[in-house]
């Protein structure tokens, strides 16, 4: 089976994360980089699934020069090989771009699926995997907690609010995964050293057939008018239980009407 | 005034509090017309009529709910051929940030996703890095496809036709692949749905098992409110996934959120942090959780939230 993992590089939750005041765009260098959290989790379901019908792993990132990081984790865990879309002129992509740059990637690569995580802990959007869905024409498998093929049909389990529901389809497919799915292994020392070895291709626009002009900020549909840092918090009422700390709990949900 | 189409959120009976936000929001735009699929319109009449809506589209086919997303992507496509709408405004749930993306895919349009505003000019607000900054952003092609948060806006009524005008529209093979073949519904009793509730009680890793889960329960059903959980306690096993909030989980923006035993790490609070008012009970007096607090109990939950219960109910039979 041939499967492409997608990762993307994203700031570090735990850092401070900046927009730059000239563009709006992302500030890379104020936080630190790591690979997205949910996209480890879409690494294991592929290295799995590997596991249980043959085929190669391929790991795709669009990104900057550095999330060739998070593609040597990926490596690092067991994947095949690697892409590492890379280009100056994508800067700034916004979602409608950066499925339209994917999709590029991955009618060249050929797959029987294409898994990732169903958001990043940065853009937050949760919209890739049905972008992508829409733009190769094949079925929309997301939000799945749980994966199940025989190499040609294919079920999940898609989170819902209420619980889950049972969504069946005919590979090839795109399925975005929650944490719930699996429980992502830990590169080994001999995985470390193997990724070294492991084969990386970069691509750049003009690769893809594409123009500078067809990504990036300027290409993209929606913009960054204005932002501000949110005002902090102003400082609460803390009282220490002494016996009443539930009394006083309700007394102030009294007193803002909440009961 | 310009069309701008909602897409309805319901369970085939009764229409989804965020749908009424949706037409709050509308309303300030243009003239809000409700996009309907699958059955239940007739019934729902009245209340969209109550918020404003001019006229409900109605596609009734069962194939929006028996195939994932990419029909109703189509039919909101069809709608922006035929009807040239300013805007199409969904609801930010998983779903509905979908059909969104697809839509954006369909039309070549800009899509702004977890809305929580909008200014005149079709100028959304967003809330970004875990409520750290606010953005303005606006799409500057095609049709502006905006996915509006649950609870950022609140709902008021205003009288509208509610005139119901049939689609003709079937939806193609090619949208529908994935099929749904069976729904599993987890028990939750008759609480509100998380994203949607306007007071959520959560609790983490200080309760310190599952069954103490019920402590949190009994907490929020005297409130009338909706259940969430720490990620701490749904990998701990103590609380099923879906209601995690936080980074990889819910964001919820309730007017009252009640965080339990939770210590309040970023990937919790970038979940909840935009939540109007936050109450905290922890033992610990440093858990970073109480910066947030508007007001904070340092004890122990498990003698502080049964008094919290107890008063309430005190207070609603006063």
């Amino acid at each position: 089976m041939n499967i492409v993992v997608l990762v993307k590089q994203v700031p570090d939750t735990w850092s401070e994360r900046k927009l730059r005041a000239d563009d709006s765009t992302l500030d890379r260098d104020a936080a630190d980089a790591v690979i997205n959290e949910l996209d480890d989790y879409a690494i294991e379901e592929g290295l799995r699934l590997q596991e249980a019908h043959g085929g190669e792993v391929t790991i795709v990132s669009m990104g900057p020069e550095k999330a060739a990081d998070a593609i040597r984790k990926a490596l690092s865990m067991g994947a095949d090989r690697a892409v590492h879309v890379t280009d100056e002129a994508l800067r700034g992509s916004d979602g409608l771009v950066t499925s339209d740059v994917l999709a590029k990637v991955l009618s060249r690569t050929g797959f029987d699926l294409v898994i990732l995580g169903s958001e990043s802990t940065d853009a937050r959007m949760g919209t890739l995997a049905a972008m992508l869905a829409e733009r190769l024409g094949v079925p929309q498998m997301s939000f799945a907690s749980k994966v199940e093929t025989d190499g040609s049909k294919i079920t999940i389990n898609r989170q819902a609010d209420y619980g889950y529901d049972t969504v069946e389809a005919t590979l090839p497919a795109v399925v975005s995964v929650v944490e719930k799915i699996n429980e992502p292994r830990y590169p080994s020392f001999k995985g470390i050293m193997a990724a070294k070895k492991k084969p990386v291709e970069t691509l750049s626009l003009a690769d893809l057939g594409m123009e500078a002009g067809q990504a990036g900020l300027s290409a993209s549909a929606t913009e960054v008018v204005s932002f501000a840092n949110r005002p902090p918090r102003a400082a609460g009422t803390i009282v220490t239980d002494e016996g009443d700390g539930g009394v006083k709990a309700a007394e102030f949900l009294a007193a803002r009407k909440f009961i | 005034m310009a069309e701008i189409l909602v897409l309805a959120e319901h369970d085939g009976e009764t229409v989804k509090k965020v749908t009424t936000e949706l037409l709050t929001l509308a309303r300030a735009h243009g003239e809000p017309a409700v996009v309907w699929t699958g059955e239940g319109a007739d019934g729902a009449r009245a209340r969209l009529a109550e918020f404003g809506a001019a006229k409900v589209y109605v596609a009734d086919s069962p194939d929006y709910a028996d195939y994932v997303v990419a029909p109703k992507a189509e039919l909101l496509a069809h709608l922006i051929a035929e009807k040239a709408p300013a805007a199409v405004l969904v609801a930010a749930t998983s779903e509905g940030r979908e059909v969104a993306g697809r839509l954006a895919v369909k039309t070549g349009s800009g899509v702004l996703t977890d809305v929580t505003g909008l200014a005149d000019g079709l100028v959304g607000e967003q809330s970004i890095f875990g409520g750290a900054i606010t953005v303005q952003s606006k799409v500057r092609t095609g049709t502006p496809i905006i996915a509006v948060r649950p609870n950022a806006v609140t709902p008021e009524p205003a009288a509208g036709a509610a005139e119901i005008e049939t689609v003709n529209f079937s939806v193609s093979d090619d949208a529908k692949t994935a099929r749904v073949t069976g729904k599993v519904v987890a028990q939750r009793g008759e609480r509100p749905e998380l994203t949607e509730a306007s007071i959520v009680v959560s609790g983490g890793r200080g309760l310190g098992s599952g069954e103490h889960f019920a402590l949190i329960e009994q907490l929020a059903d005297s409130l009338g409110a909706a259940v969430g959980a720490s990620r701490a306690a749904t990998d701990a096993g103590w609380y099923p996934h879906q209601f995690q909030v936080g980074q990889t989980g819910k964001t919820v923006s309730p007017q009252l959120y009640l965080a339990i035993g939770i210590s309040g790490a970023i990937q919790h609070r970038a979940g909840m942090q935009t939540s109007k008012t936050i109450m905290v009970v922890n033992k610990d007096p440093e858990a970073p959780i109480f910066e947030l607090a508007d007001f904070g109990v340092v004890g122990d939950l498990f003698k502080v939230v049964p008094q919290l219960v107890e008063e309430i109910g005190k207070r609603s039979e006063g």
